[in-house]
């Protein structure tokens, strides 16, 4: 079946997109410009493989489990260096993040040639990873795999503690008015973006930990398309909303999963994807902005402060 | 002013004319068909309450709003305005109540933005030499904005206004941010900017000011113009009955006689010393015990406060010496757009905002709808629904907000920074209630005011916050005028 293989084509490009643009998405409402997605996704993925690979032995059936937690680990350190340079030196997280994505990109290079490559010292690779250390596939005949479900969980999870707990409203206040979050609120501004940053550096040390283990089962350096950074645009399209995430990571899991189809098929560049996405991304963010200049008048915080005395 | 012929003649028509302007904010009219005439050459006073409306409609005729309805004349002729830029290019000028310069550029420069082609510092200067000359305004065209005092901050945006040969100037309450010397001396000027033929209008709701300057007068309330006229017909009490729908509050005669005898001491600071993290040492051993059922006044120069509240408050850790403070402690910041009130959001997440860095677990909204319903009533917070942004409301309901937010649950200390900073009568009124309220129910209240006339009507006992060390006062204004400006004569002599 053809249009159930595509289906699950879909939904398995959708996985890494939904988990790394709830990583993107969780740090910006928080209030953190984390531009480094794509390395922690890395990270993500080649300490979780070099997990499955090193000890999937004497784990057993566990240590899927323990590679994917790895990652998360994995993740959350690497943002945590860009959370420690903006807390302590003011170090933009912008410009540490990305350089930060090229040290995780080159360190993988590295490490497919060197300490994790496979025995025979041919391809730039790691050996396959034991078949009991990959994600069951939930779908027959597709290769849609148990990762997707757990991004839907995460999805759902970040939009519920978001909405309803104190943790999440935190994040939201010192992302939105860090200085009312600290006087009125008496909220640690920066522990709370400490923790954003570790929380948004582990979905996405997670997405990569899933790709490796349900996707492509051994670790080289082209493993991510750039997921890092369409998960920007997912979270974007979504509003930053976790839940729509889910929705707009679906969205453009098709768009990709698509491309190659388009180009097989119908003999369209598959370039054009990038053309359609990045079309979707400005058409979404002009409305946005027109919107918000249409009822500026109504809530532009100097407004309102003349308003105070009018 | 009658129509002196069909063409309007430049000279006869007034400065400024506005018909029947009516604006919506959302549900919302902020502006019912308003008539406003600004005539050429006088001094025209915009009276209201916060909130009435002045603002909006001099932002309409300066083009930063658009109406929903009316119509705007300049010099006589109809026009319809786009932008702040087609007002500027018709001669208007507005100087906003909130400084619009950028701080890391100088005087020249922030004067000249917005300009076109290349930018000559030496042009610049001898261009405000001139307006310098014509004003009286000065000010050192090459300082940088950020190393100037308050005063002179505003006089720079009016030397912008100026500069683009502004024959109407809108002042959106210039004196706001001034202390009372420098208020007047800023209306003088401007009165001499209108002898030498500048149409002014003088947004503000300071009623002393506007008899004192003015020659016209116009009151706005609730959006709709109650009066308007020539100041002379007018007597003080008529306009502020006018400008408040009814005759003002009295102040509450104080009962001085008996102060309240101590109750146990809730707030307690031994040997205090604070340095900041630019390692500026910002108090110096400073004791203070506050008690219940009192409320201990602090004047301070301007700013200089800030610290002692804040380390009160619990908001900032002392470098040393002892400090005990109660549990459930409410702290009512100055700046409520920032600090106060997270500004982009609903009421009610303003309300689950306190101590929000404490506590844990879920967040039960519907609960906290229902609180913030029912502060809404018991404060008279004005607004369209507990959904409002915050910063929707006008700055006198944000502040009862705050305070509505922070006397709940009657906590055992609440600290004050300036709480009816530029709120009009009737709501400064009300905040000073229920902060003696707060007092009388055994609540420990600390109150820092700029203002030391409030300072002596509200506070039991007031000490002076001098270079970072606390001095005793009597409860007499003069008295503590003094001890602060011996501190400041003391600084500027060095």
């Amino acid at each position: 079946m053809a249009a159930l293989a595509l289906l699950g084509d879909m939904l398995v490009r959708a996985t890494p997109l939904i988990l790394a643009g709830l990583a993107v998405a969780v740090a910006f409402k928080g209030g953190v410009l984390n531009i480094g997605a794509e390395g922690q996704l890395l990270i993500g993925a080649c300490t979780s493989t070099a997990v499955s690979l090193k000890f999937g032995s004497t784990l057993g059936p566990l240590t899927i489990i323990v590679a994917l937690i790895i990652g998360m680990l994995a993740g959350a350190l690497w943002a945590a260096i860009a959370a420690e340079l903006r807390n302590r030196f003011h170090v933009l997280e912008v410009i540490s993040t990305i350089m930060l994505n090229f040290v995780a990109l080159y360190l993988i290079s590295f490490l497919v040639r060197g300490p994790l490559q496979e025995p025979t010292r041919i391809y730039p690779q790691t050996s396959t990873i034991a078949p009991f250390t990959q994600l069951p596939v939930i779908l027959e005949g597709t290769r849609l795999h148990i990762g997707f479900i757990l991004a839907i969980a995460a999805g759902l999870i970040a939009w519920w503690v978001v909405r309803n707990t104190v943790a999440g409203f935190r994040l939201r206040l010192t992302g939105a008015n860090p200085r009312a979050a600290r006087i009125a609120g008496m909220v640690n501004v920066e522990r709370t973006t400490r923790n954003v940053f570790l929380i948004s550096g582990a979905l996405a040390g997670l997405a990569g930990a899933i790709e490796v283990h349900g996707v492509t089962f051994a670790l080289y350096e082209n493993i991510s398309p750039g997921y890092g950074y369409t998960a920007i645009a997912v979270a974007l399209l979504a509003g930053l909303n976790p839940a729509w995430v889910i929705a707009s990571g679906i969205l453009f899991g098709a768009l990709e999963a698509g491309a190659s189809a388009l180009q097989r098929d119908a003999g369209v560049p598959s370039t054009l994807v990038w053309v359609v996405e990045a079309a979707v991304i400005l058409t979404v963010l002009g409305t946005e902005s027109y919107r918000s200049r249409r009822s500026r008048q109504f809530v532009a915080p100097e407004f309102a402060a003349a308003q105070g005395s009018s | 002013m009658a129509k002196a012929s069909a063409l309007p003649s430049a000279h006869h028509a007034p400065a400024l004319e506005m018909r029947g302007i009516t604006k919506h904010f959302g549900n919302v009219e902020a502006l019912s068909a308003v008539s406003f005439t600004l005539r050429r050459g006088t001094l025209h006073a915009l009276l209201g309450e916060n909130g009435a409306g002045k603002t909006t409609l001099m932002r309409i005729a300066f083009g930063m709003i658009s109406s929903d309805a009316g119509d705007v004349k300049v010099g006589g002729i109809s026009r319809r305005l786009h932008s702040p830029r087609d007002a500027i290019a018709l001669g208007i000028g507005m100087v906003h109540q909130h400084f619009m310069l950028v701080p890391e550029m100088t005087v020249a420069e922030n004067i000249e933005l917005g300009g076109r082609g290349r930018f000559d510092s030496d042009a610049s200067a001898n261009k405000l030499r001139l307006l310098e000359e014509k004003t009286g305004f000065a000010v050192d065209p090459s300082a940088k904005v950020s190393s100037l005092g308050i005063p002179a901050q505003q006089r720079v945006e009016i030397l912008k206004a100026l500069a683009n040969d502004a024959e109407v100037l809108i002042l959106d309450e210039p004196t706001a941010v001034l202390a009372p010397a420098e208020a007047q001396d800023l209306l003088a000027r401007v009165r001499d900017l209108v002898l030498n033929g500048t149409s002014v209008v003088l947004i503000t709701h300071k009623l002393r000011d506007a008899l004192r300057y003015a020659d016209d007068v116009s009151v706005l309330r609730h959006g709709r113009m109650v009066l308007t006229g020539a100041m002379s017909d007018f007597s003080e009490q008529q306009l502020a009955a006018q400008m408040l729908g009814r005759e003002p509050r009295t102040t509450v005669a104080k009962t001085r006689e008996s102060i309240s005898p101590a109750g146990e001491s809730v707030i307690s600071l031994r040997e205090v010393d604070f340095i900041d993290s630019s390692g500026v040492r910002r108090l110096h051993n400073v004791s203070l015990e506050v008690s219940a059922g009192e409320i201990v006044g602090i004047a301070a120069l301007e700013g200089s406060a800030a610290w002692l509240l804040r380390i009160l408050a619990a908001r900032l850790t002392p470098t040393q010496g002892r400090r005990v403070l109660p549990e459930r402690l409410g702290f009512i910041a100055e700046d409520r757009q920032h600090e106060g009130l997270a500004s982009t959001f609903t009421l009610y997440e303003n309300v689950a905002l306190k101590d929000i860095g404490k506590r844990k677990g879920r967040i039960r909204w519907p609960a906290i709808k229902r609180q913030t319903l029912s502060l809404i009533e018991r404060f008279d917070v004005r607004t369209s629904g507990v959904d409002m942004r915050a910063q929707n409301l006008s700055g006198g309901n944000q502040q009862k907000l705050v305070l509505a937010r922070e006397l709940d649950g009657n906590p055992d200390a609440i600290i004050a920074e300036n709480p009816t900073r530029g709120l009009d009568i009737n709501a400064s009124s009300m905040i000073r209630e229920h902060l003696r309220r707060a007092r009388d129910a055994g609540c420990a209240v600390v109150l820092y005011s700029s203002d030391i006339d409030e300072l002596v009507d509200l506070a039991d006992r007031v000490v002076v916050l001098r270079e970072g060390t606390l001095i005793k006062t009597p409860l007499d204004a003069g008295a503590i005028g003094n001890a602060l400006l011996a501190g400041h004569r003391r600084l500027t002599d060095e």
